[in-house]
Formats: structure tokens, sequence, C-alpha cells
């Protein structure tokens, strides 16, 4: 969830009340945002003016600056009404060429006539672009937004993609001339790594990059880079082109519609944008941009009133709905309905749903009716059956004085296969594409690493250490959906001064118990019945030598026996690699058997 | 031993004090007569202190000249016998006694030495009875213990000359006990299988056991606390009929893990640096079922049952990226998917393991487990929501639940749920809920009027708030204290911890 820093007097002063600390947290909580901090005492100690972190929800574009979260907050409070937005008649426009289709495809442009900037908000206005270029617009891959001083530059104006050696320009905040190519040499550099530099990508290998010059030719911007030293606004400017350049074109909309709908405010005529004409034909995208119209939306006032549990007229549902910013009457063809419109600042209304949801807000969640339906008598509750038998596993061992520990489901490769002594093969192991650490590169095949590492960390406990784990490993699969498949396993360790191998095996002979499973002698020839027993192998290399042996099990009279499982005692490579300075035995099962 | 205990006991009762045990009982070993003391007097029978003297005592050497004279008077003896005595008959006649005696007669000036190397009496004497033998009559007094008048550098000069032993001799002065009887019964510490049988326990008398201990702990193993509290969660999901969900399935596809769950795929939450993305395996499949597909792709792309949509191109190829699930609504999504062949209330939970590519911290790990029900029921209400969240917090001893607004991208409305924490004095975040929304829903089949709620919470959270553990990985993961696991107590969510 986005964080968006307000100067406090500045949002209280827009909201007409200098509110306590508690009292301005709990109208945040009711209309759903969150006071994240309030830095009044570190900057009374700083000299500063105290400022208001803000948490928002990741769809309320609307609440990116001070503007949109004033507006929005009075509209709940019923001080305000939500803005009219209106255009006036385009003077100029902006043709786009179909040059651009092989780099980024769309744009769309607004003019604010006769704004006035204060420092406080140029300095929102700056703020916003910052905002919905790192949120919505995914770091200018989908959308950039570009400001021009409009008397600058002189319209008609266009979008062209050139080839880079035919671009030349001063760029933002430079003094001298860069081609195209230089200046993504020049934003490669290191010190731009943090900056301009994280945008090159996005161009950089495009035989042309996008370039909106004005009627004369010369380069406003070279967008999602930079804008041009020559246009750049300030303080002092009085006509400002908003351009923006996409591609996605719907969150083309989306942005041009918030920088305009939070920053109209500030122009002679309130609310009134200067629209563009776009032309561009090559893909039949010609329009006006923005386009500030709200969009309606019908929706039942039985399903609302279903979902929430009231029984509200219509009229008492729009007066919810005021205070979120949606204007809503009766619908006049439907009887049922209610015709609600949606303004631009809200394009996080996808369906009735939303609408649904600003009308139980706008009564508040806290003083909704509590539902009375539910009742617990008529369903019958189960445990997944692969979690029963993991409790078996879990009980068992730990009464045989064991204890339970888990570790992570992620390991290094070397921890599940070098450091065991087992060559990867391809065949088993799930392989991470981008873990920010070498300790999560592979989702284990084995629980021994877990353990050993545990063991590990509690080398100082008092020996011997016995511990065991019963949880999934992951193996690959390619005839599944999902390429792979959890398998439930038990693992437990004795790690000493010898390397109780015994123990490990009667234990291993206590689970067997416990799930109705008695030993056979002589490698299961003494009996036919269901049973288990050991047998030497030397597969294992994670073993000692000769100290390795499979775990068969037979689980019906006359069914053939299947390897279950492995123990023996754990090679010393293996314990010191896991830098364990014990001896130690291992046992493993697959626990899916006693499903 | 007894006999001992029962002798001192006895004496002390006829004389009331035993001054010296050595010379009440002078042939026994002191050592002997302590742990006889020390075992009377941990019954109270006795008190005693302790008395330790040096003695000497005769070598074999000294005991000698006690009784034939020393070497030198012997050597005198000898001279006045023979008149003049060649001086290697010293050794013929005295053995190398004669040569310590020689060299002390000189010393004392009784014989003199002419130029034939004969020895002769001195002049200072005419007679052997002359003289007197100093070192016998020493060696008589401390024989006798008469030590007194002796000088400490005449009895150091006998011990040099190896002819007194020093003795430490250990003597006890011992009264009657504040429980002083001559009864000599122990007391015993434990009741006996043997006792219990023959009856004996009846006549003996048990020493008073000290309550004031902890006693011996028994070596035994424990469940880890984190899945005791998992288990506390399981018990009250299954209270309210809640069945566990097929959660063991950590790969997942992008159509399952987001597309399904109405998460657009520009959404930062598929950002790789959030969500660890899979490169072996490469690629999964899509669904068998190809109309859901479509319906995915319809309500992503244009917009449908009612929803305008995200209004982008919608790619398969996206989809079809594996990933460690990011959350366990994935299975949720594939239940509701299987529901939607037969619509019908149901109940649903899973309490498992989710991953994020997340920078490691005290408060974040790569893995941790997500407790998530969902709750299916015909037109169902926000109201129904509230009330359930707080029947279920309630069955963990929290109560006065608030609800606030909020965002998540597959459910409308959201809720997240806060509770008034005592121990932090403050209002906690303790869980996320919402009404699933339709555009999640409708492309599975569902009918419109089937409404899903569905709520979470993080396992880990609520067992750091409950047991004060400051950093998960001392929760989570091999670096949790074995101490911690052994000595944790039973995890009992409704047990108030701020009495």
């Amino acid at each position: 969830m986005p964080t968006v820093s307000v100067n406090k007097q500045e949002l209280f002063d827009l909201l007409g009340k200098n509110y306590e600390t508690k009292e301005f947290d709990e109208l945040c909580f009711e209309f759903g945002i969150e006071l994240d901090e309030d830095t009044t005492e570190e900057a009374l100690k700083l000299n500063e003016e105290p400022q208001l972190k803000i948490e928002i929800g990741a769809n309320r574009y609307d609440l990116l600056c001070i503007e949109g979260i004033a507006q929005a907050l009075n509209e709940f409070l019923g001080r305000n009404e939500a803005p009219v937005y209106k255009l006036s008649e385009p003077t100029t426009k902006l043709i786009i060429d179909k040059s651009v289709e092989q780099v980024r495809s769309y744009a769309a442009a607004a003019i604010l006539r006769n704004i006035t900037f204060t420092p406080e908000n140029y300095q929102s206005f700056i703020a916003l672009q910052d905002k919905l270029h790192s949120n919505l617009c995914r770091n200018r891959t989908l959308v950039a937004i570009g400001t021009h001083d409009l008397d600058t530059v002189e319209g008609p104006f266009h979008y062209r993609g050139i080839p880079p050696k035919d671009i030349k320009f001063v760029p933002l905040n430079q003094t001298r001339e860069f081609r195209g190519d230089e200046l993504i040499e020049f934003y490669k550099q290191p010190e731009q790594k943090n900056n301009i530099g994280r945008f090159v990508h996005i161009i950089e290998d495009s035989p042309v990059y996008p370039v909106i010059s004005d009627a004369k030719g010369t380069v406003c911007s070279l967008p999602p880079l930079i804008n041009s030293e020559h246009s750049k606004i300030s303080l002092n400017t009085k006509n400002v082109l908003i351009e923006c350049t996409a591609t996605d074109k719907t969150k083309l909309d989306i942005v041009i519609n918030q920088m305009v709908a939070m920053f109209s405010r500030y122009c002679e005529n309130e609310f009134v944008i200067e629209p563009l004409e776009i032309v561009s034909e090559f893909n039949n995208q010609s329009r006006t941009t923005p386009n500030c119209a709200s969009k309606m939306m019908s929706v039942s006032v039985d399903y609302i009133n279903s979902c929430l549990g009231l029984k509200q007229e219509p009229s008492d549902i729009c007066k919810c709905l005021s205070k979120m910013a949606l204007q809503a009457s009766p619908d006049s063809k439907d009887h049922g309905a209610i015709q609600v419109a949606i303004p631009i600042t809200r394009p996080d209304i996808l369906h009735p749903c939303d609408i649904m949801e600003d009308a139980a807000i706008g009564y508040g969640y806290n003083k909704l009716p509590k539902g009375e339906k539910l009742s617990n008598a008529n369903f019958v509750a189960a445990p997944l059956p692969i979690n029963r038998v993991s409790d078996i596993f879990r009980i068992a061992s730990s009464q045989a004085s064991w204890l339970e520990v888990l570790p992570l489901t992620l390991c290094s490769h070397d921890e599940n296969f070098k450091y065991l002594r087992v060559e990867d093969d391809g065949t088993k192991a799930v392989k991470l594409a981008n873990p920010k650490t070498l300790e999560y590169q592979v989702v284990r095949t084995s629980l021994l690493p877990g353990l050993l590492k545990t063991v590990k960390e509690n080398r100082k406990h008092s020996l011997p250490i016995k511990v065991f784990e019963t949880g999934d490993v992951v193996f690959k699969n390619a005839e599944l959906e999902r390429k792979a498949f959890n398998e439930r396993h038990w693992g437990a360790v004795y790690v000493g001064k010898t390397s109780g191998f015994e123990i490990i095996q009667g234990l291993l002979g206590k689970i067997m118990q416990t799930f109705r499973t008695p030993w056979i002698s002589d490698f299961g020839k003494s009996s036919s019945t269901r049973g288990y027993w050991i047998e030497q192998d030397e597969s294992q290399a994670t073993f000692f030598p000769g100290r390795g042996a499979k775990v068969m099990f037979r689980q019906k009279e006359g069914q053939p026996a299947k390897q279950i499982g492995y123990l023996g005692v754990i090679h010393p490579e293996v314990m010191n690699n896991f830098d364990v300075p014990f001896a130690g035995s291992y046992v493993e099962l697959n626990a899916e058997v006693f499903l | 031993m007894a006999d001992l205990q029962l002798d001192i006991l006895e004496k002390l009762d006829k004389d009331g004090e035993i001054k010296s045990s050595l010379q009440t009982f002078p042939n026994i070993n002191p050592q002997v007569i302590l742990s006889a003391l020390n075992s009377l007097k941990a019954h109270g029978k006795v008190d005693y202190s302790k008395h330790d003297k040096i003695r000497y005592s005769l070598t074999k050497e000294g005991e000698e000249i006690v009784a034939k004279g020393s070497h030198e008077i012997r050597l005198l003896h000898l001279v006045e016998k023979f008149g003049k005595l060649q001086i290697k008959e010293v050794m013929t006649q005295m053995g190398a006694d004669g040569k310590v005696g020689q060299a002390r007669a000189f010393k004392n000036g009784w014989i003199s030495k002419n130029k034939e190397n004969e020895l002769t009496l001195s002049e200072k004497i005419s007679s052997s009875s002359d003289v007197a033998d100093e070192t016998k009559d020493l060696l008589l007094k401390v024989k006798d213990d008469k030590l007194d008048g002796i000088d400490d550098k005449v009895l150091n000069d006998l011990k040099k000359r190896k002819l007194v032993a020093p003795i430490k001799e250990t003597s006890f002065n011992i009264v009657k006990g504040s429980d002083f009887s001559t009864d000599l019964t122990k007391p015993e510490t434990d009741l006996t299988a043997e006792m219990v049988s023959t009856g004996s326990y009846k006549d003996l008398k048990f020493k008073p056991y000290n309550f004031n201990s902890e006693g011996i702990i028994p070596e035994s193993g424990a469940l880890h606390p984190l899945s005791k509290i998992r288990e506390e969660f399981r018990q009250i999901f299954f209270s309210m009929g809640f069945t566990e969900m097929p959660s063991n399935q950590y790969v997942e596809t992008g159509f399952w893990n987001f597309d399904t769950l109405y998460v657009p795929q520009q959404h930062p939450a598929r950002d790789l640096q959030d969500t660890f993305y899979i490169k072996d395996p490469a690629q999964s499949d899509l669904p068998e079922d190809k109309e859901y597909i479509e319906n995915i792709k319809a309500v992503h792309e244009d917009g449908k049952y009612e929803s305008i949509g995200y209004r982008y191109n919608w790619k398969p190829v996206e989809s079809q990226k594996l990933v460690l699930r990011t959350h366990t609504t994935a299975i949720s999504a594939a239940m509701l998917k299987e529901l939607a062949k037969d619509p019908k209330p149901v109940r649903l939970f899973s309490i498992d393991r989710v991953f994020r590519n997340e920078a490691v911290d005290a408060t974040h790990l790569a893995e941790f487990h997500q407790v998530e029900g969902v709750l299916a029921d015909f037109n169902i209400t926000l109201g129904d929501l509230i009330q359930f969240m707080e029947s279920f917090f309630a069955k963990m001893g929290v109560t006065g639940l608030r609800f606030k607004p909020t965002y998540n991208p597959y459910t409308e409305p959201s809720m997240e749920i806060f509770s008034w924490h005592e121990g932090l004095g403050k209002w906690v975040e303790i869980g996320n809920s919402g009404m699933f929304r339709p555009e999640m829903l409708e492309p599975m089949g569902l009918p419109k009027d089937l409404r899903v709620l569905g709520w979470g919470l993080s396992l880990e959270r609520p067992t750091m708030i409950k047991y004060g553990v400051q950093n998960i990985r001392e929760l989570l993961g091999h670096k949790v204290s074995l101490d911690f696991i052994e000595n944790n107590p039973a995890a009992r969510l409704d047990e108030d911890l701020y009495d």
C-alpha cells in the first residue's frame, strides 16, 4: 500500500479543523485510510513543519496527493460536494505518427490555463507525478508523464518515433545539447543508476525513440526518460501542457485524468480543463483528451441492501454514496436501481460491488447491523487426511522424546545436494528464478538440510540432540498442470557423541508400530503379512559406507514390498558440511503411504 | 558404624559430654568418628567441635636410642673400654651409627684424636659417667609427650636427624544435640516397594521432605510452539464446521495464484520484487476447462458479469509462469472452482506456508504461514461476515473488534479486522477479510447469489504477540532455540496473558 506524506497544518486547514491525533486517526479508520505516522514531535525538535504519513489503498490513485485526500475526506465529512470537471474548447492538437507504434503507441495531452502555483502546490504537482510513475505507471513502463510551460512552445504538437542519432536537445537540468544515443549512454552512467538510469531499459533497444516536439520542431520531451530544459515549468508558469505517453491505453487515461482532476483546481476557472485534439489515425485512436465525463453505472438497490443486510431507500443509499465522491440518483427507467456517476477520480470502480462497498463505507462498517443468518449447525468439519497422518507422526515422535522443529522449505542448492553428497540430476528439485539471497535457490527434496541446520544453530544444546519434522518436500512432475507436487515427509535425526543408529532404528520401529506395522525378520521373508524391514543400501551417499539402509514396507498380505524411505549413519563429510561436530543418524519416510 | 554411633550416644547419655574422642575412643580412626558424628548431627542427635593437635612419635632409630643410648654415648663407652681406638675400628664396631656418634662426640668435646689416628677420651673427662646422654633424655621426654620446655629448634633438630616424626591428631569434643536420644532408628527418605509389600512402612519413620524445591524435570519431547498455535486455530475451525483444504501445493501457476483472483497482469504483487518465480520447471499448463480460461480472459480484458474489466491485453504466457504461491487463496480459488460443479454452502479453511520474495528482517521471512477461512452461502451479508468474525475471534478470547475499509484485489467489500491489544495499548490489525469479487466467482460458474466470505491472517503474528517473540526468525526456521521449544507451555489462544 502506498504511503503519502502531507503537511499536517495544510491538510487541517483544507479540512477546516485542527484535529486531535486520535480524532483524525478515527476519521481515517472509518474512511479506510491509515494514519501511519504523525511527525509532530520530531518536527518540533528539527524545527520543521509536521507531516502526516497516510497509507492509502493501492487502487486509490486519487488519494496520492494532499489535494485528493482533502477532497475525499471533505466529501466523506459532508463538507464538500465532488467537483464537476469541465472541458473548454481545444485550441491545439497532438499529432501521433505511426512511427511510435514500435516503441510506445499511445499519447494523450491536456492544458491547464492560468494556473497559480505556490511553493506548496508546485511541490505537490511534482510529487504526484513521482507517485503515479512508481505506482500505476509501473516505473514509467506503462505510462510516462511530461509537463511543460506552454508559453515556451507552440502547437500543434507532434509525437513521433525518431532514430536516436537524429534526436538533438538540451535535456532538463543539463547545459548542453545531447544526441539521443549520447543521452542513453549518459543516463547509463553509474551516478544515474538510481535516477533516470532506471528507465533506460524501456526504450534502449528500440530502433526509434519516442519524441514529443512542437510545431517548430523544438523537442519537448523524450518519454519515458526526460523533458527538455527548454520547456521546463517553474513556479511562475501560467499555462501548463501535460502530455502522457503509454503502452497501455486504459492506464494512460487514468493517469492524465488524475493529473487534471487534482490540479485544475488551481486554474483561474476552477476545474476547467483545456483538452487537445489527438490525431492518431494509424491505430484509429483519434479523439479529444482528456475525457472528463463521469461514467454511468446502474446498480440494483436490492443488490446493495442484500449484500449489506440493510433495507435502505434508494435516496438513503445515494446519500451514503455522495460521501464517497459518487453522485447517485434513483434510476428514472428502472425503479429498483440507482444511477451512479463515477467521476474521473474513481477509476477503481469496475463493478456494482465497488459501489456496494462504497455504500457500506458511507454508511459506516461499524454501524452495520450484525448478521444472524450463519449457524454452525449444518456443517460437518473434517481434517485433511494427510494432516491427520502428520499429526500421528508428530505426536508419536514427541512422545518418543524428539523435539519438533519447523525449518524453512527453501534452501540453497548446495544444502539440498552437494552438502548431502548427492548429485543433482535435474529431475527432482524445483529451482527459483529470482531469489534475493543464496539461501533460497531450490525447494527442498529432503527434510535433512533443515534438520541439520537446526542442529548446527543449537550445537551448544546438551547432547544428544533429537529433532524431527513432518513437512512437505516438492518434486517436479511434467505430467501435472502445475509441473510439481508436494509430498509429506517425516524425518528425524539423532546427533551425539556416537551415531545412535540403533536409537534411530528404534524410533523407526516405534513409529511403524504406531501405524500398525510390525517388523518382519529375515528381510521380510519370515512372514507375508503387513509389515516393514530394513535392507542395507549403498546407493545413498549421504550415509556412511555400510551403514545406510532402505525402509521396505508391505502394506497388505500378498502385496509387493516397496521402499518408503531410508535411514543410516550420516556420513562424516555431511556432518562437516553442515558444521555439526558430532556423529549422527537419520531416518526419513514418505508419510503419504499411511494415507 | 551403627555400633560406634550407639557407643557415642550412650557415653554422652552417661557423661553428658565427651571432651576428647581421642581419649574416649583411642583406637578408632578419627575419619570413622567424623562420619558417625556427621550422620548423628544430621538427625540432631549431637553437636561437635573438631580439634587438631600435632604430636611427635619416635622413629625406629629414636626408639633404638631410648633403648641403648645415643650413638655418641655408645662410642664414648667403646673408647673408654679400649682406652685407644683406631678410627677405622669405629665402623667395624658400630657400623654406620659409629660415624654419627663419632661426629657428635667430637662436637660435645668428649673425645680427641692422636697422631696415630686413634680416638681417646678427651682431657675434659676422665670417665663416661661424667657426661649425660642429652639426646636420649630428650627423646624420652618426647616419647612421654612431655614437650613443655623443649625448644622448637631442638624439636626441629631431632626431626632433621630423623629421630622423631610429627603426627596430626584429631579429636572431637562432642555434646548432646537438640534431638538427643540414644535411639538410633534412621528416618527413611523414600517409600519403597518392599515397604509397601511387607507393610514395614508402618513401623518406620520418614524424613521430612523439602517441599521448597523443583523436583526432577523429566526428559521429554515437545511439539513446536507455532504448530501448537496452529492446532488451536484448527480446533476453532473444526468447532465451527470447517473442512481443511488440500493446501499441500506450494508451486502454483500465475493463473491460479493471480488471474483467477482477478489480479491484473501488471499488478505490483506480480513483480519480481514480491513473488518467487520458478525457472525449473519453466512453464505450466493452463487448466483443461477452456471455457473458464475464456471467462478469465474476458473479465480481465473487456469486462464481463457487469464488470467493465481492467481493459488490457490478457496474455496466457503470464498465466503460465510458475510461482511459489504468495497466498493460500490460490488453493481456495481451485476449491471454489470445484464447488461450481455443485454449488452449495461450504466452509473451508487451511493453515499452510506461503512465500514472498521479501528482504528478511525481524518481522519478515520469505516463508510464513497463512491462516485462511472461506465461507460460501446464499445471500449472506457483510453483517454476517462481521458477526462471524466476532464469533471466530471470540473463540480465541479476542472481543470488541472494529472493521476498517481496505483494498484487496479479490475482495469487495474488504475489511481489516482490528482488536484492542491490552499489552501494547493500541488497536492492532489481527486479520483481513472480505467478500470475494463477482469477477472472481462468476467466471468459475458459481451462481450470483452464492456469496463467498474470505478472511486470513498470519499464524506467526498472533503467536509473536501472544508470547512476546520479537524476531520471527526465533519462531520459524532453523534459528529457533531448542530450549524455547522444550520449555514452551501449552498453547491456549483463549488464555489472557495480561491479567
